[in-house]
């Protein structure tokens, strides 16, 4: 059980560089997930911390070990550096059965065939494969082989744990339950976990830290879940992490209004975001449940539906507002409440619960970098 | 320590560095060697002996003759490849899965051991069927002369269509049916859907097949030379092998050759280079994922005539020419009829038992070809890993030096196997057999390459890497994960190297010595002296060998299939 | 009444065996949307490529606009190709060696219609597809989503009465899907054809149609509205089929309701089931209709939080019996552990069938 850090790494291929000056430590025992869109290069440093890629620049350690630096021109291989990997295609060997693939690892460490018996055996207990030992990967159901990659990344005690995408191939319900799994395997054994992936749902429930980069290879942000999802520090953070709408902001005859509308935006705004309002430096966000819909005139800002889904358990509005279109969803049992559902083109009144705030520099960039 | 010897070096580098060696001495400076021998004499350029010999009308005629053979053989082996590829893929054509093995057969028998039976048949006057025809019919000449140029070509293309009719089945049988049902939903039939879809889908393959066909034809010597040259019909490889021949191996005659094969490497290349604009004008992603049922076309009333027309077609190409090389093989002597008192089986003692130059030539070929599999597999293995996994810069270059031979003719390897190893580097192996199986090496590497990169791209990175992470060292994943998952794709290089080396004439004429000679090149001379019954004995002999050994290659590849 | 644009009379097909579509009946209006909807393998290709032509059925009969396709009672069956339907599939199928123009001009040049006509429909379906600007491009170079697109033109270039979409989307990334069924829409809105849709996605279903019809194994489920099918679900297939859901085995005593097994942890807030229904009952509900309260309810203890953003995922064990909630985050966080109580908004009844 170890932490990790990595100081100023770089990585370049050829001449596009994919990450720079990027520094980072990961506690010992947590969960730390890097979390982005494809291309982003959060699986580049998990193999840079694994040892299948060498670094550009920069320095790698797990624990108090320099595992890689390009000054010192050390490069521990990954064989070397005790970690397990779990891989997003699984990589289970086909030619081998779950016993010989999970009793790999102590195999290599040349651990007396008792005792490596004794401990793969366990491995194979804990992640509830106990009856297949005997069995061959393309006989067994995609959550397994998952599994077996699980047991033979754990049944060595790494220091710490590299996930890539492990779940991406798994269908909805499996990667549900393979996430509680993960999470329970961490809490038992201690180790460290490192989680790479671009689904921000599964970063949400299984990670006690998260890092969101971008596609440039930046980190946004790093915090515990609820501090990135509540408090996103900029737009891209707030984008990524779920359904967002972006509401232009005016200043005009000392009230604030819906950018480029005659609606103004009632809401109870603190003093110094008022000043930063009124120098069109901010723009708002806010989420689709965040937003009611009210066929009285009970708010000033007012919309137009141009369309609703019912689907299921949830109404999907889409209000044009301004010149834009917002996305407003609503609870059916709520909705029931409110009497009446909306149709399509009716007017309507708009009430928002809870906005953030945030630069407005030019929201594209923002956004789409 | 080594770390500090080799500084940056890995076991990357070494791999490539071995690599690139190997294949430059086997591949790369035989070819140089003919280009450099056919350009300068004595350090300066050639002009003159190379204008002497492009100017002779010889070589004209062997060129047109190499050409004309190639274009037409190229033509029918594609019309007859796409016609029963296009029938068992895509008709209700019944017996289907016997038919699909049944066409593959022609692909099995040397072309030559054909031609031999074809001469039999229908050499005129001579030929049995001629003399049947003529006696039925009461002719004066004969109905069919085989020893001509459309004797050849016909010869050719009936041992040559399967390189089509696989490409082509293949693609059929892998393509994405709603292709073909989005045509149809369209509005268009069967005729449309066909003309319009399928066949400009199989482009490539049938072109990638094409390609094939024609190289191969055009460096073919064993057709040509038993048809052709008795009547002063020449293509290049038969052109060259005469020039040699006749002057006893002489350097000029050497340098000559060089010149000769320079002319067919260049229209080599030329084949490969249209090809390549063919190819680069549909670059064509038309795998299904899930399989569903093609379209069929229901032949209805001509089911059993084409059934019959392709068995007839099987029969006449294969059954025919194979039971008359067995036959006559067992005759007391060439031209008897045969009836059970004028067969027997002391031929086939004498050749196998007795006669030291059949025995020689089987076990040579044998071990030579055995050899040359089994280096071609372990080497080719290793090159094919560094291209395929060893991210190392500059592994364009082994590609393409792997590739090279595919499209060099075994004449020109032959030729500058000879200028390589007959001396000038201080190495002569000229008349023994290593300069054979030197030659085999150079020649069949490129198939070694393809089988084993196919393997090698099958197995994901991750399966290595997940190794390493385990704790296992670059090699231990390479012993214990790589090997084990790339095994099928190694036994089929060495049978896809076993069977032909042991049949092939082309290189084998060019290099033989009194004591090397191979089983291809004992049927040649045997035919070439008069000495038909033991040719086709011979033959036989050959027959079986490579009919044991492609049922071997069945039951080792269908029982590895079941463990992966 | 209007008479149905599509109708399906008592439709079966064996492979086998099995038998893959078990009597189906169906009547589709002209310009509904209706979707079949259920599990790989339940049966819901087989009736498309049925109605599409490429199967033919083993019983029964298809028409469409009154006139006859497919029928086993006049022994006649209609080839695809004089079918005049527009048709999606899931992997596109779009011509590699022909461009983007080509593709969707195909239909037309079949039916060879005059040449002014062919250009100006390709040009338009091109223009309704949003693909003007790539129309001489060749697919290779396009995306997945531009290649539907191409699918979809080509479909609508002939004017359809009636458009068969087999899984359109599923090779789409989640953000496509949600903005190409949009357009989807659209297109029916503009056009006005009929379209019959084939998929597994539940929310894509429930989004797009005006009917659903829920299939398991062959065998008709549900035909309903996407509301009623969510509210009044037919059975627990189709219950659990259609949305996240709990099925609590239930039995009662004192006139009251209890989680089987659990009377310690006090009777449920809901109704007794009606009396017609005298086997073991299951108690059906959704996550979201599940409300954690403080004080009284059914005690139970909160065995595991899962913070999803915008929605808390909940499993609170009541004595053995896990029950699945999901909250809004706007409502207060519980912790690991600690004791809470239930109580049910929603529930439907189903008979327990071993």
């Amino acid at each position: 059980m170890a932490n990790v850090s990595l100081e100023k790494v770089g990585k370049t291929y050829g001449r596009h560089q994919v990450i720079s000056d990027f520094s980072i430590t990961l506690r010992d025992g947590e969960c730390f997930t890097f979390l982005g869109p494809s291309g982003c290069g959060k699986t580049v440093i998990l193999r840079l911390i694994a040892g299948f890629e060498h670094l550009t620049t920069g320095e790698i350690f797990i624990g108090d070990r320099l595992v890689s630096s390009v000054e010192k021109g050390v490069h521990i291989p990954p064989e070397a550096r005790k970690i397990g990997v779990v891989f997003q295609d699984y990589a289970v060997w086909p030619h081998k059965t779950v016993y010989e693939n999970v009793v790999y690892p102590l195999q290599m460490q040349k651990i007396p065939a008792a005792e490596a018996k004794k401990r793969t055996m366990a491995a194979v207990e804990q992640v509830n494969l106990g009856s297949l030992e005997n069995r061959l990967p393309f006989q067994l159901s995609g959550g397994q082989q998952q599994r077996v990659a699980l047991a033979r990344a754990l049944v060595s005690r790494p220091e710490i744990m590299l996930l890539d995408e492990p779940l991406s191939n798994l269908d909805a319900n499996l990667r549900e339950e393979m996430r509680f799994e993960i999470t329970a395997l961490q809490k038992q054994t201690g180790v460290t976990i490192l989680y790479v992936t671009h689904d921000q749902e599964v970063a949400l429930a299984i990670s006690d830290r998260i890092a969101i980069m971008d596609k440039m290879g930046r980190v946004r942000q790093v915090g515990p879940p609820d501090e990135i999802y509540e408090n996103p520090s900029d737009p891209f953070v707030f984008k990524f992490m779920g359904i967002s709408n972006f509401i232009p902001l005016d200043w005009r005859d000392g009230r604030v209004f819906v950018g480029e509308s005659d609606s103004p935006l009632a809401y109870p705004i603190p003093a110094d975001v008022l000043d930063r309002i009124r120098r069109h430096e901010l723009i708002a966000g806010c989420r689709p449940y965040d937003i009611e819909l009210t066929h009285d005139d009970s708010s000033p800002t007012r919309g137009t539906i141009r369309r609703v889904i019912y689907l299921g358990s949830i109404i999907d509005y889409r209000v044009a507002l301004g010149m834009q279109e917002i996305r407003v969803q609503q609870d059916v049992r709520d909705a029931g409440q409110g009497g009446i559902p909306f149709r399509d083109g009716d007017p309507v009144g708009l009430n928002f619960l809870h906005l953030k705030w945030f630069e407005n520099r030019g929201l594209t960039e923002e956004v789409e970098s | 320590m080594i770390r500090k010897l080799f500084g940056n070096f890995g076991i990357a580098e070494i791999l490539l560095a071995v690599s690139v060696l190997i294949l430059v001495i086997v591949v790369a400076v035989p070819v140089l060697l003919i280009l450099w021998t056919a350009l300068f004499v004595d350090g300066s350029l050639n002009t003159r002996d190379i204008l002497k010999v492009l100017s002779q009308p010889e070589t004209y005629e062997a060129l047109k003759n190499s050409l004309i053979i190639a274009a037409g053989v190229t033509f029918f082996s594609t019309i007859i490849g796409v016609f029963f590829a296009w029938l068992v893929s895509r008709t209700d054509l019944p017996l289907k899965e016997t038919m699909k093995v049944l066409f593959l057969v022609p692909f099995m028998l040397p072309s030559f051991i054909g031609a031999l039976a074809w001469k039999m048949l229908l050499s005129p006057r001579a030929g049995y069927i001629n003399k049947y025809l003529s006696d039925l019919f009461g002719l004066d000449g004969s109905l069919f002369n085989i020893y001509s140029l459309s004797g050849i070509i016909a010869v050719e293309t009936m041992y040559l269509f399967p390189f089509v009719f696989i490409q082509v089945a293949g693609a059929l049988e892998r393509m994405d049916p709603t292709l073909e049902e989005s045509a149809r939903i369209s509005g268009a039939g069967l005729l449309t859907i066909t003309r319009k879809i399928t066949l400009p889908l199989m482009t490539p393959s049938i072109a990638a097949g094409a390609l094939l066909v024609a190289l191969y034809s055009l460096a073919h010597f064993g057709v040509p030379a038993i048809l052709g040259t008795e009547r002063g019909i020449y293509n290049i490889p038969t052109k060259i092998y005469e020039q040699i021949y006749q002057s006893g191996g002489s350097f000029v005659a050497i340098r000559t050759g060089t010149i000769l094969s320079s002319i067919l490497v260049i229209a080599a290349g030329l084949i490969l280079y249209i090809q390549n604009l063919v190819l680069k004008a549909g670059r064509f992603q038309v795998i299904a994922g899930k399989s569903m049922r093609p379209l069929l076309l229901k032949l209805r009333g001509l089911k059993i005539p084409l059934l019959l027309f392709s068995i007839l077609y099987i029969f006449i190409t294969v059954i025919l020419p194979t039971v008359t090389i067995f036959l006559v093989g067992s005759l007391k002597t060439y031209g008897v009829s045969f009836t059970l008192e004028n067969m027997s089986l002391t031929n086939l003692k004498y050749i196998l038992f007795q006669w030291k130059m059949t025995k020689d030539a089987i076990w040579n070929s044998l071990y030579l070809s055995l050899g040359a599999a089994f280096v071609t597999m372990i080497v080719g293995t290793l090159i094919s890993y560094t291209i395929v996994k060893i991210k190392v810069r500059g592994r364009f270059i082994l590609e393409f030096l792997g590739l090279l031979p595919f499209s060099v003719p075994g004449t020109v390897i032959a030729i500058g196997v000879i200028l390589m190893w007959s001396g000038k580097f201080g190495i002569n192996l000229y008349n023994t057999a290593w300069i054979i199986f030197i030659a085999y090496i150079a020649r069949y590497m490129a198939f070694s390459l393809k089988s084993n990169s196919a393997a090698l791209e099958q197995v994901s990175d991750s399966l290595e890497e997940a190794a390493r992470a385990c704790g296992a060292t670059h090699w231990q994943s390479l012993k214990d994960i790589v090997i084990p998952l790339i095994k099928p794709g190694m036994v089929a290089a060495f049978f896809l190297i076993f069977l032909p080396a042991l049949r092939e004439l082309t290189t084998s004429i060019l290099l033989y010595g009194p004591t090397t000679r191979t089983i291809g090149v004992a049927i040649y001379a045997l035919n070439e002296d008069g000495e038909t019954v033991y040719a086709a004995t011979l033959a036989s002999v050959a027959l079986v060998i490579i009919i044991v050994g492609q049922l071997a290659i069945k039951r080792i590849t269908r029982s590895r299939i079941k463990g992966i | 009444m209007t008479m149905s644009h599509v109708k399906l009379q008592d439709v079966t097909k064996r492979f086998g065996p099995v038998v893959a579509v078990n009597r189906l009946s169906i009547e589709i209006s002209q310009g509904e949307c209706f979707s079949m909807l259920g599990p790989s393998g339940c049966g819901k290709t087989t009736t498309l490529r049925m109605v599409a032509g490429f199967e033919d059925l083993d019983e029964g009969e298809i028409s469409v606009g009154g006139k006859i396709f497919s029928s086993s009672f006049k022994k006649y069956y209609l080839p695809p190709e004089k079918r005049d339907f527009g048709m999606v599939f899931q992997a596109f199928a779009v011509w590699p060696h022909l461009n983007v123009y080509n593709n969707v001009a195909f239909p037309l040049q079949i039916r060879k219609m005059p040449k002014a006509e062919i250009e100006e429909r390709t040009r338009r379906a091109i223009t309704y597809t949003g693909l003007s600007e790539c129309a001489e491009t060749y697919p290779n170079e396009l995306s997945g989503g531009q290649k539907q697109r191409i699918a979809l033109a080509r479909a609508i270039a002939i004017n359809p009465t009636v458009m068969l979409l087999d899984e359109p989307l599923s090779n789409l990334d989640p953000k496509l899907r949600e903005e190409m069924r949009f357009e989807i829409k659209d297109l029916q809105r503009k056009f006005g054809f009929t379209i019959l849709y084939v998929t597994h996605d539940q929310a894509e279903a429930m989004a797009l149609s005006d009917r659903i019809l829920v299939m398991s194994e062959g065998n008709v489920q549900q035909i309903d509205t996407p509301l009623n099918i969510y509210h009044k679900p037919a059975n627990k297939f189709v219950f659990s089929f259609i949305g996240l859901s709990n099925f609590l085995p239930v039995e009662i005593a004192d006139s009251a309701v209890y989680i089987e097994g659990q009377h310690d942890a006090g009777p449920l807030n809901v109704e007794l089931p009606p009396r017609t229904l005298e086997r073991r009952l299951i108690l059906a509900t959704r996550p979201f209709e599940i409300d954690i309260i403080r004080e009284g309810g059914v005690r139970g203890t909160v065995k595991r939080v899962t913070y999803l953003g915008d929605v808390i995922d909940y499993r609170v064990m009541v004595g053995n019996v896990e029950v699945r909630i999901q909250k809004n985050r706007i409502k207060e966080i519980l912790r690991e552990g600690q004791r809470c109580g239930l109580k049910f908004n929603r529930i439907l009844w189903y008979e327990h069938q071993p």
